[in-house]
């Protein structure tokens, strides 16, 4: 059962995963600028289920970069995990990620040249975890996401759900603290979406990480825990899921 | 995973393109590599030739190298035995010296006058023992493939030397010399009533030596032709010597080739110098090794200064200026050649990288999504293109030996500049291993430059933008 609540009652900056203070974001379209987030102010809660919705051109996939540090915001200031993003160099922004943030994209983003099992143990390379250690984690993850069997495979011998299965292991083999998927539903079938949105419950049950979702996938959104509606660069509401 | 682990799946992921890419630096590497080895063998057979006739320095009077050629005897060293002793004796000189010799240029007029013909010349005494062992030098191992080598000079008789062939056919030597593609002997019709010489039109070889071509009869030594040799002595007195011409000896140089006596050191100076006193124009220095130039010369000069005497010093590059242009010459066409290579193997990785790039890009912003910097993008294209660089520079290397074996063994021959007659077009097999390996390290260094543009522009586009890309 989800409760609308103001925006103004939106988790407060010490206990939400990430924060925004008046956060704006303007992109040029050649000569002209388009404001994509208008001074938004919300906090997003630690280990829950949040989805960012809205229509086309609302701006949640601008709010889901700037969540992701993929992007900078133009004017105002974002907090993640209590850390100020704008203030980062470039190279302390990846380290952030590498450390803190895991990717689900909508077309599965896997490396072409790389197996499922390497995919998925990358991440623990840029982190510079040791061998052993990153064996270990690497197939206990694969295991988690039923793909033990298919480590070797490269993606193009997957189907989507198994590419989904090896992006979910890719992202939490690092033990994240904040998850980021880009309607990670949109291009399976709904069968598949189903089971992949369960092994996401499941995984962040497991492993207590915060989620937070773009999409327009009904089947996913009816699993949220905290929900963001988002309309021409504004936040409309915040609606919170008590179970 | 190593980023060349990666680098190595990456470049197969486009076959027919990184095969492109592989053989454009594959040839690059293979026609730099034997273009190089063909000027190198060009080097050494120069340096051969040269070094053999004259060595690696040499000693004159001061200005003698400037001023001296037209009027040698006034250049002569005085007590050259001395000078030659003290190069002799010196013990950093020794080991280094392979052969000293003292040497007389000379101008003069050679005449047979049995066939009423003479013609200017151009002489250089020489001691036979020392010329003869100047020429069994071979630091590069390559006389056996040299046809151009001089004959031997007489060590017994001081009258006796050879000729240019050019000399010896128009001083009517052909027969008694063997010279080839010499048809004619006679003087043209006109001269020939004119002058009343002694040479009737059309005669064969055998009809040349049955009257008694040259001098051979009236010298006493048959089958030896003799000339008169006409010099003005360092007193300006004419001098007359009987000179014996045991061969003739194609010189390449048609202009030297037609002036040029070899003679016996003495026979030389008693014709410059006449009853006076006994100089040498030159003293001829040649060394085990070529390398050692530098060090012999600074010795040399430094015990000339040391003992105040009126001498220079003139190295193999000066004593033979044809040396000094045909390795500058063949250096710039080499030099040339490799530019256009590199640009080639510039050109083709940089368009490799840039399709890769574009085609990449969707997993360029996924890397720098997962925590991938900016640096690890760029190294990772970069070991892309360094690899193709290494794979095609060590199949290039790789041809080009066998390449050059097979034209080592194909029997091809060429007449290169300043040769007298064909000879077997040869690339160097031996001691080219520093080029390879410069060829190598070269294309690798550029196939990174190469990549590295691309590359960068890569790593610098913004993730969002990257992983919008299509």
């Amino acid at each position: 059962m989800a409760i609308a609540i103001p925006i103004q009652s939106s988790t407060s900056g010490a206990e939400a995963a990430v924060r925004f203070h008046g956060v704006s974001k303007t992109y040029r379209l050649g000569d002209v600028p388009v404001e994509a987030l208008k001074s938004v102010s919300f906090g997003i809660p630690p280990q829950r289920f949040s989805m960012i919705l809205g229509p086309s051109g609302s701006g949640k996939s601008t709010l889901l970069n700037l969540i992701g540090c993929l992007d900078r915001p133009t004017a105002g200031v974002l907090e993640i995990g209590g850390e100020k993003i704008g203030a980062k160099s470039d190279d302390e922004l990846s380290e952030f990620r590498a450390r803190k943030i895991g990717f689900i994209f909508q077309n599965f983003n896997l490396i072409p040249v790389l197996s499922a099992y390497e995919n998925v143990e990358y991440p623990l390379v840029l982190l510079g975890v040791r061998p052993t250690e990153r064996k270990r984690r690497t197939l206990e993850i694969l295991k988690s996401v039923g793909l033990v069997e298919h480590r070797n495979h490269r993606p193009n011998q997957l189907s989507g759900g198994q590419k989904q299965r090896v992006a979910i292991a890719r992202a939490l083999v690092k033990g994240p603290t904040l998850v980021l998927a880009d309607e990670p539903t949109a291009n399976l079938d709904s069968q598949t979406g189903a089971a992949i949105i369960d092994l996401m419950r499941q995984v962040q049950h497991e492993h207590g990480a915060t989620f937070v979702f773009s999409t327009h996938d009904p089947q996913l959104i009816s699993h949220a825990e905290e929900v963001f509606s988002i309309r021409d660069g504004e936040l409309l509401e915040h609606r919170t899921a008590h179970s | 995973m190593s980023t060349i682990k990666i680098a190595a799946r990456n470049i197969t992921r486009n076959v027919r393109r990184s095969v492109m890419t592989i053989s454009a630096i594959a040839i690059g590497a293979m026609a730099t590599l034997v273009f190089g080895a063909f000027v190198s063998e060009i080097f050494v057979q120069i340096e051969t030739q040269n070094v053999v006739r004259s060595g690696h320095l040499a000693i004159y009077r001061e200005g003698y190298f400037k001023y001296g050629s037209g009027n040698p005897a006034a250049y002569g060293i005085p007590h050259y035995e001395t000078v030659l002793q003290l190069v002799k004796d010196d013990p950093v000189l020794k080991p280094l010296i392979n052969v000293v010799t003292p040497t007389v240029n000379l101008f003069g007029i050679a005449g047979n006058f049995e066939s009423d013909a003479s013609k200017t010349f151009m002489g250089l005494g020489v001691i036979p023992k020392d010329y003869n062992r100047m020429h069994e030098w071979d630091e590069h191992q390559i006389r056996a493939q040299l046809r151009e080598v001089d004959a031997p000079l007489n060590e017994l008789d001081e009258t006796h030397g050879f000729v240019g062939v050019g000399l010896g056919r128009i001083l009517r030597l052909c027969g008694a010399l063997k010279i080839a593609d010499c048809p004619n002997t006679a003087l043209p019709q006109d001269d020939a009533n004119g002058a009343g010489p002694s040479v009737p039109a059309k005669r064969d070889f055998a009809g040349l030596k049955d009257s008694g071509e040259g001098s051979t009869q009236q010298s006493g030594q048959s089958h030896v032709p003799r000339l008169d040799l006409l010099a003005a002595t360092s007193a300006g007195a004419p001098n007359v010597v009987n000179f014996y011409v045991d061969a003739a000896v194609a010189q390449g140089v048609k202009e030297l080739d037609d002036a040029f006596v070899v003679m016996n050191f003495h026979l030389a100076q008693q014709l410059l110098y006449g009853r006076g006193e006994k100089k040498a124009v030159g003293i001829v220095l040649q060394l085990h090794r070529t390398e050692d130039i530098d060090a012999a010369k600074r010795r040399i000069e430094g015990l000339i200064q040391s003992k105040g005497l009126d001498l220079e010093v003139r190295e193999l590059k000066e004593l033979q200026p044809f040396y000094r242009q045909v390795i500058g010459m063949m250096s710039a066409i080499f030099s040339f050649i490799s530019l256009v290579m590199v640009v080639i193997v510039l050109f083709t990785v940089v368009n490799t990288m840039s399709m890769s790039v574009m085609e990449r890009t969707p997993e360029i912003g996924t890397l720098r999504a997962i925590g991938v910097r900016k640096l690890g993008i760029t190294r990772q294209f970069v070991a892309e293109g360094l690899l193709l660089g290494l794979i095609g520079a060590t199949i290039g290397l790789l041809l080009g030996f066998v390449l050059n074996y097979l034209i080592n063994h194909s029997g091809l021959t060429w007449q290169p500049p300043g040769s007298a007659s064909p000879v077997p077009l040869l690339v160097r097999e031996n001691e080219i291993a520093p080029l390879a390996g410069i060829i190598w390290i070269s294309l690798a260094i550029v196939a990174v430059i190469a990549a590295w543009l691309p590359a960068r522009r890569g790593a610098r586009l913004t993730i969002v933008d990257a992983l919008g890309h299509v």
